[in-house]
């Protein structure tokens, strides 16, 4: 077997927060990441979905080391970067990139797109004719080599979504983060840079760790799939399984909570509706986490906490009553 | 019956320093009673506008021209008290983020209490009990509690089940959300729409539903309106809509979903146009793989189709139910 692109392992990732209660203050613990692991292969992407407050995010920024995990490791083609400094990281940032949601934000306003595409072969010293590495880039992410003189203003969302794109592409990495690249896009032109990402990934052997909250376009573009609950994997394997033969209560719920885009499907199956909302990381309940919303939650998940365990292949789950036989949601698997 | 709501050729135009913004240019719509009407569109469609304009919540610098009547009572142009009686009463709106339309320093049930008072004639005891009777409605636990705390101390799913609270709370005959799961994660926007609707069936309040997920669509809506570029460009039965979508645009929307089976997406290329200059005649041309020179001086009026009615004139052509 080769050596995955990126492998993580036991991941933890703890924040810290001042809380006051009446003329006392106390420092709480923010449990966002608590023992994550997961590989990704050569060209593959690795799907991550979760709601908002599962983790997701920060699973992304921890394997760049954008943020310093608590615990745990992270290696990248087999070399454990967990404790590099940032100076032995420097080399290594090159071949591992990202994508941010929000491509305006993301921008600097003033400089010219060329200007900022070409900023991460300024910062690492890249020799040659940055300019003709811009056209080039631009071209590749279906922009014109004109563009390289405007600014973020004068382009589209799904535009500077592509100069995002570029500019991740510039060092010639080999591991892109997507954190919810399309989700800011209406869906005529998300399709276009799902389409541009496939491509690129096909064109230069790319691994991808593609973050969203959109079930169908993680279902799309992805190889394997996490899906994560208040900062656990709950469930874990490759996409067709996890999509059309769910096996944690959970994935079963969220895929269920997706509505179908045809009416006659979508008002005829049968739906999961969690109760409640997803609990505090300041507070997560014992056991499984997902135990106070599950509807097939007994003692024994307040009490042990279930671990992801093979359901099948490589299709892994971590729920002590996971579901059986197949569930067929109406809709989903056809 | 005649419709609840209705618009006549309701345009709303922006003075701007780079050129007028046509942002609505002429739409005709019905809404009965106790109807879902979806609205669908991208960023830019004027399917907000339209309804911001309806509902009198436009900076005066806009010029709206056309009509809207509210059961038989116009809006454009009428004077503060005809609007005050209606807005909030008659009709209401929610919108995508619930917490910039609360309040953040005074108590949720005393909200809700204001907007009571405001159109009904009852003690503040009452309306206190009848707001957390409306809490308890939209499926909030502990109402009793819940009302007396502060918009900081909700959750998103459950500001957004307080501002339907609100926009109930006078028994409204038309009910306008704009993009109201939008920022809310798939399992609380399942819990959202299935309140809306049951609010929707026990008071027979009509909804219009703006959004531009066509799952939402499929889920909740009776009837559907696509709009593009300020204009209706379809409107359907929800079931029709999908089976055989009459307008190239709608088509291109669907076709740009990702789906089991679907190798390739299939984008609609180019961007939406620019709206101080949209393109002559069908306002989509410019993106259509289907036009033809003809459509430069297309007039975009719906015509009826089979089961839809799109403002392509070469739908008949190009076969619907392609």
């Amino acid at each position: 077997m080769t050596t995955p692109v990126l492998s993580v392992e036991n991941l933890v990732k703890e924040f810290y927060v001042k809380t006051t209660a009446g003329l006392r203050s106390a420092r709480q613990t923010v449990y966002a990441v608590s023992g994550v692991s997961f590989a990704v292969e050569e060209g593959q992407t690795f799907g991550l979905v979760g709601e908002s407050g599962s983790g997701k995010t920060t699973v992304g920024r921890c394997v760049l080391r954008l943020l310093e995990p608590t615990s745990g490791n992270i290696a990248f083609k087999g070399q454990n970067i967990t404790s590099l400094t940032q100076v032995e990281l420097r080399p290594l940032r090159r071949q591992m990139q990202i994508v941010f949601q929000d491509p305006y934000a993301s921008l600097d306003p003033r400089l010219t797109v060329g200007t900022s595409i070409a900023e991460p072969l300024v910062v690492h010293k890249v020799p040659g004719d940055h300019a003709e590495k811009v056209a080039s880039l631009l071209e590749l992410v279906g922009l014109s080599p004109d563009h390289s003189r405007r600014f973020p203003h004068e382009f589209s969302g799904g535009q500077r979504q592509r100069v995002g794109v570029a500019r991740a592409l510039a060092l010639n990495p080999s591991l892109l983060i997507l954190d919810e690249p399309v989700s800011a896009l209406d869906v005529s032109i998300q399709a276009g840079v799902v389409n541009l990402l496939q491509d690129i990934q096909k064109e230069l052997g790319l691994s991808y760790v593609f973050i969203a909250h959109d079930l169908s376009v993680v279902r799309h573009i992805s190889d394997v799939i996490g899906v994560m609950y208040l900062g656990k994997l709950v469930e874990v394997g490759p996409a067709e399984s996890v999509y059309t033969n769910p096996r944690h209560p959970y994935t079963t719920a969220l895929l269920s909570a997706v509505p179908e885009p045809n009416p006659v499907i979508e008002r005829g199956r049968q739906r999961i509706v969690l109760t409640g909302e997803v609990p505090s990381p300041i507070d997560p309940p014992s056991g499984c986490r997902f135990r106070t919303r599950c509807p097939r939650a007994e003692e024994r998940c307040a009490v042990e906490e279930p671990l992801l365990s093979s359901a099948g292949g490589t299709h892994q789950v971590a729920c002590h009553f996971p579901n059986e036989v197949p569930v067929t949601l109406g809709g989903a698997g056809h | 019956m005649s419709p609840i709501l209705s618009t006549r050729d309701l345009r709303v135009t922006f003075p701007t320093p780079a050129g007028k913004v046509l942002a609505v240019r002429g739409v005709n719509l019905d809404v009965e009673r106790g109807e879902v009407v979806g609205i669908v569109g991208e960023s830019g469609s004027g399917k907000s506008v339209s309804f911001l304009s309806i509902m009198g919540l436009l900076p005066p610098t806009a010029l709206i021209t056309g009509s809207a009547t509210l059961d038989g009572t116009e809006l454009i142009g009428a004077d503060v008290k005809t609007i005050r009686s209606v807005r909030g009463k008659r009709m209401s709106m929610i919108f995508q983020d619930p917490l910039s339309a609360l309040n953040p320093v005074h108590r949720i049930g005393d909200q809700i209490v204001e907007m009571i008072l405001a159109h009904q004639v009852m003690s503040k005891q009452q309306a206190s009990e009848r707001a957390v009777e409306l809490l308890d409605l939209v499926g909030l636990p502990q109402p009793a509690v819940r009302a007396k705390q502060y918009p900081h101390e909700f959750s998103g799913g459950m500001r957004q089940r307080v501002m339907i609270a609100m926009a109930i709370a006078n028994e409204p005959d038309v009910l306008i959300a704009d993009e109201p799961t939008t920022a809310l994660d798939v399992t609380v926007q399942a819990q959202i729409l299935d309140v809306l609707m049951e609010v929707k069936s026990r008071l027979n309040t009509a909804v219009v539903f703006i959004t531009h997920d066509l799952g939402v669509i499929a889920r909740i809506a009776d009837r559907v309106e696509v709009m593009y570029a300020g204009m209706t460009v379809e409107r359907a039965q929800v079931n029709d809509m999908f089976a055989s979508p009459g307008h190239p645009y709608t088509r291109g929307l669907m076709a740009s979903l990702p789906q089991v089976g679907r190798q390739r997406l299939q984008p609609i290329v180019g961007s939406p146009p620019n709206m101080i200059a949209p393109p002559s005649g069908c306002a989509f041309r410019p993106r259509c793989s289907e036009a033809t020179d003809e459509c430069e001086s297309a007039p975009m009026t719906l015509v009826r189709v089979g089961k839809t009615e799109t403002a392509c004139i070469r739908a008949q052509e190009l076969g619907v139910s392609a």
